[in-house]
């Protein structure tokens, strides 16, 4: 549905976006990451047609951004950066205009506008003044605008700022539901939502993509995805260390805290690491060291995401999916 | 054209529902009858007609349209609903158009709640219908080229007081440009008649007094319509091209 080739922005001389090529089909929800500044609100901007493309193409649906504006747009709905929204308006008067520039008008407008009130439950504050909404309100107002003709495409630009613990977990469920039959683009900077409802991750670190895949592609370039954890009881830390490090399975094994007799351990596997927690565990085992905890740590995403957009140029992984 | 309707909806809903409108026309209202009975000596005159009553308009629109059109585009901009209008699936020139139709309309409005003067001064006299009818039509071009006008430096900005001491300054340029100030020193730098005449026909002012003394000509109405034409052009394509 959405279709970007090697799209790049100049402001002035100074590139912002540098040659980013990604599609996203129906059903697919992509998540954007980033750093702040890396260029995600402006990729979005030119998706959605409100600043022209330095260079590169974008097509919705069939319909080229900047050739046929008019009919790309009927196909998104979109969710600003900062979700803004007419202060002097109401908030019905907004979805109202809003229903009636998508060809909504009259019945149809109405219930349009119904439906996308009690989604984003705004049925409370229908005649408030815009100014006066609090900020989550304002938000799913302009989510509401967004979702209100039912497009095929949606791009939201951060929909969980601002809102509360609830209406967060909400709106990611509605996001997951309407991601079935939709192609939609969400960038955020809330990891655990990329894991939640995304069935795809783009990385954008300085108007470049330096990551393209899975959430559990992402997850398994985590670079403790699998060591292993243990807190012995009652055992001199550098007397583990060193036994520990003499088996043939253990490439390293580092001490991270040892307190009232509790040594914590992080052992690194040599190779592929198959059935590393069992074999610790087997040889714990058989010297009689007690532990009262030993799991294998699973990937943390915000380590992916420091890794891979690494303030340093010098130190970043290389390899771009 | 559903979409210019929609717009025109929606900003004249806002401007009602906002105090500038009401604040709008009661200075606008007041300053008219101050002008047109006090400062234009009517009852000095002792003659009933409205030459003192559109003889203002120019001056006074200087100062009251821009506070009209200032807000159009730059409040869009500053509020980031520029972003929301042109995401959707509507094109320039019918944003463009609709905003301006709406305040044309509302400075139609004002003109139209003017007409107790006009009765007032047909109580007193027997004042002739064709300089009304061509006063109120040249009153309403202007206005809109007026308003064109600061739209245009509207969408140059976020900041609506730029916006509007631009717009003041060049709606007071369109007036004095055929005045002898500026047509002096065009003589003086030894410019040809032509250019002299070109000056004074560019004036506001030159077209809008022969509408005022019921003169109708169709050169006056294009002239107007063309100024806000060209304008609004300038409008779209600066909407266009400068939108972060
Ligand atoms: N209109 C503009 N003129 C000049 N520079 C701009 C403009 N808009 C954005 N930029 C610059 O482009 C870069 C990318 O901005 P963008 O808003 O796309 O970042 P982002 O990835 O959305 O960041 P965030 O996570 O903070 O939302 C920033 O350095 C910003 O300063
Ligand atoms: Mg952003």
């Amino acid at each position: 549905m959405i279709e970007a080739t090697s799209v790049k922005k100049y402001f002035g001389d100074r590139p912002v976006v540098a040659g980013i090529s990604f599609s996203v089909a129906r059903g697919e929800v992509l998540g954007f990451l980033g750093p702040n500044g890396a260029g995600k609100s402006t990729t979005m901007r030119m998706i959605t047609g409100f600043l022209p493309l330095s260079e590169g193409s974008i097509s919705i649906g069939g319909c080229d951004i900047e050739e046929n504006p008019v009919e790309a747009k009927r196909l998104f709905g979109y969710l600003p950066e900062n979700a803004p929204a007419y202060q002097d308006m109401s908030v019905g008067g907004f979805l109202q205009f809003s229903a009636a520039i998508r060809g909504l008008s009259g019945r149809a407008g109405k219930a349009a506008v119904e439906r996308a009130a009690g989604l984003c439950h705004l049925e409370g504050v229908m005649r408030q003044p815009i100014d006066t909404l609090s900020k989550g309100y304002r938000h799913r107002l302009c989510f509401a605008q967004a979702i209100l003709h039912d497009p095929p495409v949606l791009i939201l630009d951060e929909p969980t700022d601002g809102l509360d613990p609830n209406q967060k977990h909400e709106m990611r469920e509605l996001i997951r539901e309407m991601g079935r039959d939709k192609a939609i683009i969400v960038s955020t900077h809330i990891l655990e939502e990329v894991e939640a409802i995304c069935t795809r991750v783009i990385i954008i670190d300085r108007g470049t993509l330096v990551f393209n895949g899975t959430p559990r592609e992402l997850l398994a370039r985590a670079p403790h995805g699998d060591r292993v954890l243990v807190i012995l009881r009652g055992i001199d830390g550098e007397e583990a260390v060193a036994a520990l490090e003499k088996l043939p399975q253990i490439r390293r094994a580092e001490i991270l805290g040892e307190e009232e007799g509790r040594l914590t351990l992080a052992l690194q596997p040599t190779g592929k690491g198959e059935d590393f927690a069992w074999n610790i565990k087997k040889m714990l085992d058989e010297r009689r060291w007690e532990f009262c905890e030993l799991h294998t740590e699973s990937g943390r995403l915000d380590e992916v995401f420091r890794d891979l957009t690494a303030p340093d140029g010098a130190d970043r992984k290389e390899g771009v999916a | 054209m559903k979409n210019i309707l929609t717009i025109i909806r929606r900003e004249l809903g806002s401007l009602f529902t906002s105090p500038v409108a009401y604040v709008f026309l009661v200075i606008f209202l007041v300053l008219t009858g101050f002008f047109t009975f006090m400062i234009g000596g009517f009852f000095v005159r002792n003659e009933a007609d409205l030459t003192s009553f559109f003889f203002w308009f120019p001056w006074l629109f200087i100062l009251l349209v821009p506070a009209v059109g200032m807000r159009q585009w730059a409040e869009e901009r500053r509020q980031g609903t520029l972003e929301l209008l042109f995401t959707m699936p509507i094109s320039v020139p019918e944003a463009v158009l609709g905003k301006f139709l709406a305040g044309w309309l509302f400075l139609g409005i004002a003109l139209f709640l003017t007409c107790p003067i006009v009765f007032t001064v047909c109580y007193l006299g027997d004042p002739d219908a064709g300089p009304i009818v061509t006063g109120y039509a040249g009153s309403f071009l202007l206005a809109g080229s007026y308003l064109a006008v600061s739209g245009m430096t509207s969408a140059f900005t976020r900041n609506q007081i730029v916006s509007f001491i631009t717009s003041t300054v060049l709606c007071l340029l369109l007036v004095l440009i055929g005045f002898p100030p500026v047509t002096d020193l065009l003589l003086k730098w030894g410019a040809p008649t032509g250019v002299l005449d070109l000056s004074a026909g560019l004036s506001v002012f030159y077209h809008f007094t022969g509408m005022q003394r019921g003169v109708f000509d169709l050169r006056d109405i294009v002239y107007f319509l063309s100024l806000t034409a060209l304008a609004l052009m300038i409008t779209g394509t600066v909407l266009k091209n400068r939108r972060g």
